[in-house]
């Protein structure tokens, strides 16, 4: 037993554990904030022993991870490296799966019922096999990744499950996977590819926001004020004023064909509108592909209800906020979802501007001291792993908080360990405890 | 290990903070900046629920309650929850079929979302209430409200009291600052609308929190926001709830309107126009369809003749025209004129006068007895003619300055709106039709002093020169309430013009009790020696106004007791005929009863056969007639639904409105074929003209 304790705490890194453990704790209240409605003759914390109300359960939910976060504490980190390729394997069996045995909750066939009416969801654990099987591919002696070869490989590793992910219909764990770029960025991807996928993203928000040929032509004056300030480079390298060529007929081609088709056949209607009442704007469905009912009514209204109350939500908070469980909002449930995906609102609400500084800043330390934790392994496999940990939760939180906040659409994800389900506390308790684990390993490796 | 790329980790670190500081620029933006984040919630969230304070209520000189408040119910409805309601049930109770169910749904849905509760049935009778409070249990969604509304006790003085009803857009525009919101119930008439301020109290505000269905949830902040409810202030009037009865009996059945001021204080005791309406009938759930049939009518129950009324006062100006000659010093009490049955001296051989025997006019006192035209008009002549002035227009001038005063042609003010000035003609009229100034004179305009011509004034008018007439000089202006409960400044600022003593003109005494005296022989031995106020001797002047409607207005005014006046009264009675046969015999009644407080018992026979007199135009019932005839055409189920009325009043002793409706079509069967030839057209220029 002793010397249990001992292998669990040496060289864990208890800063990260306890972040954890507060942006635990604070996921549970801020689910109590929402949920609880103050019963006569019983006490409030009375309400948490049943198990019936959603903070109880992820209260549970938490107990549960807690012991798990402690096997894996236990565990040889040999283990995560020699499994890595299985696991992924597994991973990507589970997402096929689901496309026979899944179960359909709102509209996606991505989950499968297991015992006790939980459900689990493949896409989320297989984060945690994808960076296993990258650390794993990266960490290879014969793995060059400087070479296109390997960074394709890298890539298709990556991307794989975001694939079966868009194919079960869920979208935003998709995007999720883009995360790994960011590692694969810090391995070796040229930055160009980061340069490109930013220019592209801007390019479609422009094609969203300008009318089709006013962009057209602006792409055109754009390109030719290139060529006219780069002549003399162009007169001494004939390549460039190909490139320039090839750039601007990308983009139009991008701006006039890609955009719309992918709008129009590649997202279904209501992704289409979500994305377009971003930027204010109401997306008719009648040109949507899928769409295969010819409903003759358009939609009246932009899809925005779920932002617009996130947003008052937050705004009332002001600089103090309304006070614990005194939001107007959070109490009257104005916010849909609230408790899951919409659970930065009730802090938002409740502590206002200085709450939410606060709680990003814990977020924020997190993440750097996962990467102060990356950079100081030894192993490549455990650096890629960290790092990857830290993409994912980056990730999330961003695109989280910006849809609440109306900066992004609204794409169904979670906040790490702060929204309520149980498959999202598991997987980043799981993704965080095993960097610890590597970590604490961080010395035997080279050994 | 690729060594370059570990300053990568600085580039990674720089983009994780960078997203998060575009972050906390857009909460600074939302939650910092913009304030409409705030109001968004709390329009979201809270819940502004008014309270209503109980109105003030008004009570008579004797502390007795002209209204009162009770309760109404009205069904509401939060059509999101409503399903599941037996619908068939309750279109059963209420009366309506599925269709118009439908309907409703639909317009409270389109005026009010689904999820609000809206008034599905306003004004619930007693019985429907009963009936629904039973089976609610079947109407998932619907519930019933209670609300505060007006009775009145006594059935009477509805056109004094007003009514109160809910705000419409225009009056929310009139009234902005002073917080009515839609659906508030306002005094729109009489003294509910003048002393609304006082009546209406200082509302309440609860705040609540409501959730996203727009269910409560609670105080908002414990009640910290919430303001209390102060109840309307009670109003304490001179009525007299006895006399304004016993003078609506008195004029059912009759067009007319009477007025009583206590002369000492300006105090009005009665206000009677008929025909009038029982003000209970404008508070139930047949408000509406009530207040639209009697807003056509062409008799205008509504229509308060007291103030808005205006008649030619006839002969009761006489004593007026009197005073002024006095005062003016162009006759003396002792001046007489020799009146052979007509006036000649203007070659017109008008007026005629009804007495014909020499020496009916030798002096003012009995010239006023006998109510002889040629003495009065010569009188007019002489005072306009006099030397003192110019010519005839600066006579004019000056008496139009005593009618003024007088308060003939002029607003008194009294605390009803939309009173009448009457008319005293202007100068500039005359000017005009007689072809331009110094083309007319005394002999042009000789019928004023007989109270004809242009002259018009309001019953209201005639009884405050009765007032002034017997305080010799001097009056307040007429009103009806004297005091306020917790009187404040701005009240008592208000109530001031009531308090203060109008002096007018400094006639002599002497003058006066000239006057007097002759308005005395009037019911010793003149026009009116015919009526008695048993116990009181009292002053009086009959009248019978020619008018362009049809047979001449009884008129009568009055004062008592003569040597100590209490009370002064005009009456009025349309197209009645001689001023001594209608409109006198009603006033001494009133007289009586608010001196002696009872009708002596071998009088009352006669309070009888006045009120079932029916003095009603042929035109008026004829209106009635064809009005009842298109009804019964369509709908002969209920030929005789009058008025209905859902409060449970005390028993109603008499009922002018309802009892002139039941008359005119039984009388009319035989009569139709006369009547038939009166346009009712022609009626309704009469009112315009009024």
């Amino acid at each position: 037993m002793n010397s249990n304790k001992n292998t669990i705490t040496q060289g864990a890194d208890w800063t990260v554990v306890w972040l954890y453990a507060i942006l635990v704790t604070l996921g549970i209240v801020c689910i109590f904030m929402v949920e609880y409605r103050p019963v006569s003759g019983s006490d409030w914390w009375q309400t948490f022993i049943p198990g019936k109300t959603n903070y109880s359960k992820q209260f549970y939910f938490a107990l549960l991870c807690t012991l798990i976060a402690t096997f894996i504490l236990l565990a040889d980190s040999k283990l995560f490296t020699a499994f890595a390729n299985l696991l992924y394997a597994f991973g990507i069996v589970l997402m096929l799966a689901t496309f026979v045995i899944g179960k359909n909750v709102n509209g996606s066939k991505s989950w499968i019922p297991i015992a006790g009416g939980f459900n689990l969801q493949p896409a989320e654990l297989c984060k945690i096999f994808t960076a296993l099987a990258l650390a794993k591919f990266l960490s290879r002696q014969q793995t060059d990744f400087t070479k296109f070869r390997s960074q394709l490989i890298g890539a298709v590793i990556a991307l794989s499950p975001a694939i079966l992910s868009v194919l079960q219909n869920e979208t935003g764990l998709a995007l999720v996977y883009l995360s790994f770029f960011i590692v694969m960025y810090r391995e070796g991807l040229p930055p160009i590819l980061l340069i490109i996928g930013f220019s592209f993203g801007v390019l479609v928000v422009a094609t969203l926001l300008v009318e089709p040929n006013k962009l057209a032509i602006a792409l055109t004056a754009i390109a030719a004020l290139t060529i006219y300030f780069l002549k003399r480079q162009i007169k001494r390298q004939k390549r460039l004023l190909t490139l320039i060529v090839f750039a601007w007929v990308v983009c139009v081609g991008v701006q006039r064909f890609a955009v719309p088709y992918i709008f129009n056949h590649v997202f279904q209607c209501y992704q289409s509108t979500r994305i377009y009442s971003m930027v204010g704007k109401d997306y008719d469905c009648s040109l949507n592909h899928h769409n295969s009912k010819i409903s003759l009514k358009p939609s009246k209204k932009p899809d925005d209800y779920n932002v617009r109350q996130s947003m008052i939500a937050i705004g009332s908070g002001r600089l103090t906020g309304s006070g614990f469980m005194k939001g107007t909002q959070t109490r009257g449930r104005y916010v849909p979802e609230q408790h899951t995906d919409f659970i930065f609102t009730s802090i938002g609400e409740a502590f206002g501007f200085a709450g939410c500084i606060a709680f990003l800043g814990v977020y924020l330390f997190l993440l750097f001291r996962i990467i102060r934790i990356a950079e100081r392994q030894r192993s490549t496999f455990s650096r890629v792993y960290a790092y990857s940990v830290a993409s994912i939760m980056f990730f999330h939180i961003a695109v989280n908080v910006c849809m609440t906040i109306g900066l992004f659409p609204i794409i169904g994800i979670p906040l790490p360990l702060i929204s309520y389900g149980g498959s999202s506390l598991l997987t980043f308790t799981i993704l965080i405890f095993i960097m610890i684990r590597l970590d604490a390993d961080r010395q035997m490796v080279l050994r | 290990m690729p060594v370059s790329n570990q300053s990568r980790s600085t580039f990674i670190k720089i983009i994780f903070a960078s997203v998060f500081i575009i972050i906390a620029l857009q909460l600074v933006n939302l939650q910092v900046f913009s304030s409409k984040y705030k109001r968004a919630a709390e329009s979201n969230a809270i819940f502004r629920k008014i309270v209503y304070p109980d109105r003030g209520i008004i009570f008579d000189r004797k502390s007795r309650s002209l209204l009162q408040n009770t309760i109404m119910f009205d069904l509401m409805v939060t059509p999101s929850e409503s399903k599941g309601t037996d619908t068939l049930a309750l279109c059963n109770l209420l009366g309506i079929d599925t269709i118009e169910y439908r309907k409703r749904m639909h317009d409270v849905i389109i005026k009010n979302t689904s999820v609000r509760p809206s008034v599905f049935e306003a004004l619930l009778s007693p019985e429907l209430y009963a009936r629904l409070n039973e089976n609610m249990y079947k109407f998932p969604g619907f519930l019933i409200n209670d609300r505060s509304a007006r009775s009145y006790p006594y059935n009477t003085a509805a056109q004094v009291l007003g009514y109160i009803s809910e705000v419409d857009t225009a009056f929310l525009r009139r009234h902005k600052e002073e917080g009515y919101e839609m659906g508030d119930y306002a005094g729109q008439n009489g003294l509910e609308r003048t002393y609304e301020k006082v009546l209406m109290g200082q509302r309440g505000i609860k705040m609540y929190i409501r959730d996203n269905k727009s269910r409560i949830q609670g105080a908002y902040e414990n009640g910290m926001f919430d303001t209390a409810a102060i109840a309307g202030r009670n109003l304490y009037t001179s009525m007299d709830v006895e006399v304004q009865q016993l003078a609506e009996k008195l004029l059912q059945n009759k067009i007319g309107s009477a007025v009583a001021i206590n002369p000492k204080t300006g105090g009005i005791i009665a206000m009677v126009s008929s025909p009038g309406y029982n003000p209970n009938v404008l508070t139930g759930s047949a408000r509406k369809k009530n207040f639209a049939r009697m807003n056509v009518d062409t008799a205008g129950p509504m229509y308060n003749r007291a103030i808005k009324g205006m008649y030619p006062p006839g002969s009761t100006f006489k004593p007026l025209g009197g005073l002024i000659a006095l005062d003016e010093g162009v006759i003396t009490p002792k001046y007489g004129y020799p009146c052979f049955g007509v006036y000649n001296a203007c070659g017109d051989g008008k007026p005629k006068c009804l007495h014909s025997g020499n020496g009916h006019a030798d002096n003012l006192r009995l010239a006023l007895a006998n109510s002889c035209n040629s003495y009065f008009s010569n009188v007019f002549r002489m005072a306009i003619d006099n030397p003192k002035y110019k010519n005839a227009e600066q006579g004019y001038i000056k008496w139009k300055e005593y009618m003024n005063s007088f308060g003939f042609g002029v607003k008194l003010d009294v605390d009803l709106p939309s009173e009448n000035k009457g008319s005293i003609p202007a100068v500039a009229g005359y000017n005009k039709d007689f072809g331009g100034a110094g083309r007319w004179n005394s002999c042009s305009i000789h019928t004023l002093g007989i109270g004809q011509d242009r002259m018009t004034a309001t019953p209201l008018q005639m009884a405050n020169v009765m007032c002034i007439i017997a305080n010799k000089g001097y009056y307040y202006t007429p009103h009806f309430v004297d005091s306020i409960e917790n009187e404040l400044t701005e009240d008592s600022v208000y109530l001031g013009k009531y308090r203060r003593k109008h002096e007018v003109l400094h006639i002599s005494d002497t003058a006066f009790e000239a006057v007097h005296d002759g308005m005395h022989d009037v019911t010793i031995y003149g026009t009116a020696a015919g009526i008695k106020v048993p116990g009181t001797d009292f002053c009086a002047k009959t009248g019978t106004a020619q008018n362009p409607h049809g047979k001449e207005h009884s008129i009568f005014v009055c004062f008592a007791p003569k040597n100590d006046p209490k009370i002064a009264v005009a009456v009025v009675v349309e197209n009645a005929g001689y001023g001594a046969t209608w409109a006198g015999p009603i006033a001494a009644f009133m007289m009586e009863k608010y001196l002696n407080d009872t009708i002596a018992k071998d009088r009352l026979e006669e309070v009888e056969r006045i009120s079932k007199a029916d003095l009603i135009p042929a035109a008026i019932k004829q209106w009635y007639a064809s009005k009842d005839s298109a009804r019964l055409a369509k709908i002969p189920a209920i030929n005789n639904t009058e008025f209905e009325n859902n409060i449970e009043a005390p028993k109603v002793t008499f009922d002018p409105e309802t009892e002139s409706h039941k008359k005119a079509p039984e009388k009319n069967d035989t009569g139709k074929q006369k009547a038939a030839l009166i346009n009712p057209e022609e009626k309704k220029t009469r009112k315009g003209q009024r």
